[in-house]
């Protein structure tokens, strides 16, 4: 490491050199030639048919993995939104028939009722009326019997009064003229 | 070890003969580049082998790096350009990682020799000029045509474009080498003085303190320049990468 000796090898060391300046040696350009031919091709081949598709390959399953997951997402969102959508339709739907079938029920429900109660009444009047008749009957048989009550009470009094029974017919026409 | 160009020195590790007078070794230079290819290439797989939905550090890291170069790719040349991608992507992180090698201290940096970068330039120049042929035929040629200039310019003009097209590949190759160079030298002149200084500190007395003092002024700046340097070999890679994507787009859109 002293200053002189390498001062003393430095001074020839330019001169042998710069005789011969390595980058421009004619003499080493062959075997350079050669190995950078060999190594770059090597390096050439493998990126081609190795590296970059596989890059490439990797980048391009990263991009597709992007884009499909999103428009997924974006499928099930609409997917969704159809859902619900359908839901509330039926729901809605739900709700009509419901409002339909009450009112329907209410409606026979009524009716028959209604029905009922016709039918009851009619029944009613028949009763009313066949009571009405045997009332009327009996009352014309006791009418029709108090002439003849008549006609007796009307002869036993005037016998009693008399002592003598009078003429039926008499009696009789005498009980009409009063019933008149 | 003071020696500033001993650092780019190639050195035969496995001699491998000779093709045509020329020697064929494996060099440093050589395990550099397989080195750095297989960091990139066991790296990358590794962190991308489990293919998570939601990465890891290591997966996302490789992200950041792919989408950083196809967004570069994309925005200069086009969609239509990501043909290109596997050359770019590997351009791109081929040389950023010869760059960052090359500043562990001791390593050999691969881009720092004219000519790989010179063949890398080559390659980009050839790719623009093949896939323009085969693309537009010889429409490709309208590229040397600038529109709405006065036919009486149109020489010079062609000219002109014929010369800044040519110049293309010398530029995008003397810009990475030279930064590269340039940085790590500059690197090893600065460290060379703290050894000298502080080989002086280390004598005591008067002299003594003046090495203190003139050793820890070249140890601030190597220790601000290895910062620049990173900044410099990210920044090289991308100007790499930037320049190659416009001369693609050129090759794609040749009309001006």
């Amino acid at each position: 490491m002293a200053t002189p000796v390498t001062a003393q090898a430095n001074v020839p060391g330019i001169e042998h050199e710069g005789a011969s300046f390595p980058p421009f040696d004619v003499n080493t350009f062959g075997s350079q030639l050669l190995w950078l031919a060999i190594s770059f091709g090597v390096l050439y081949l493998l990126m081609a048919k190795v590296i970059v598709p596989r890059l490439s390959g990797i980048l391009a399953d990263r991009q597709a993995r992007i884009s499909g997951d999103l428009e997924a997402a974006a499928k099930a969102k609409t997917d969704a939104e159809a859902a619900g959508a359908a839901y509330e339709k039926a729901l809605s739907e739900a709700k009509a028939r419901a409002q339909t079938l009450v009112h329907e029920t209410r409606d026979r429900a009524a009716a028959e009722a209604a029905l009922k109660r016709q039918a009851l009444e009619a029944e009613l009047a028949e009763k009313l009326a066949a009571a009405e008749a045997v009332i009327a009957e009996g009352k014309a048989k006791a009418m029709s019997s108090v002439r003849g009550i008549a006609i007796e009470a009307a002869t036993a009094i005037v016998e009693r009064l008399t002592g003598e029974a009078p003429a039926d017919a008499k009696v009789a026409a005498a009980v009409d003229a009063v019933r008149r | 070890m003071a020696n500033p160009i001993e650092q780019f020195e190639i050195k035969t590790l496995v001699p491998l003969g000779k093709i045509g007078g020329t020697e064929i070794a494996f060099t440093n230079s050589a395990l550099f580049m397989v080195g750095a290819v297989a960091l990139i290439t066991i790296g990358l797989t590794a962190a991308t082998a489990r293919r998570s939905l939601v990465p890891g550090r290591f997966q996302a890291g490789a992200e950041v790096l792919y989408e950083f170069v196809a967004k570069t790719l994309r925005e200069a040349a086009g969609h239509d350009a990501m043909q290109f991608f596997p050359l770019v992507f590997s351009l791109f992180t081929f040389v950023l990682t010869c760059n960052l090698l090359g500043l562990v201290p001791g390593f050999f940096t691969v881009t720092s020799h004219v000519i790989v970068t010179a063949s890398l330039a080559l390659l980009v120049i050839g790719t623009v000029i093949v896939a323009g042929f085969v693309k537009h035929g010889f429409h490709f040629l309208g590229l040397f045509v600038p529109s709405g200039v006065p036919f009486w310019l149109l020489p010079f003009m062609i000219v002109i474009e014929v010369v800044s097209f040519l110049s293309r590949p010398i530029s995008l190759s003397l810009r990475l080498f030279a930064n590269m160079l340039a940085g790590h030298i500059a690197l090893k002149v600065f460290a060379g003085f703290i050894v000298s200084l502080g080989a002086l500190a280390a004598s005591g007395g008067v002299t003594g303190i003046l090495g203190v003092a003139g050793a820890t002024l070249p140890l601030a700046m190597a220790v601000g320049l290895t910062a620049l340097e990173f900044l410099v070999a990210a920044l090289q890679a991308y100007v790499f990468t930037i320049l190659t994507c416009i001369y693609l787009h050129d090759a794609l859109h040749p009309g001006h």
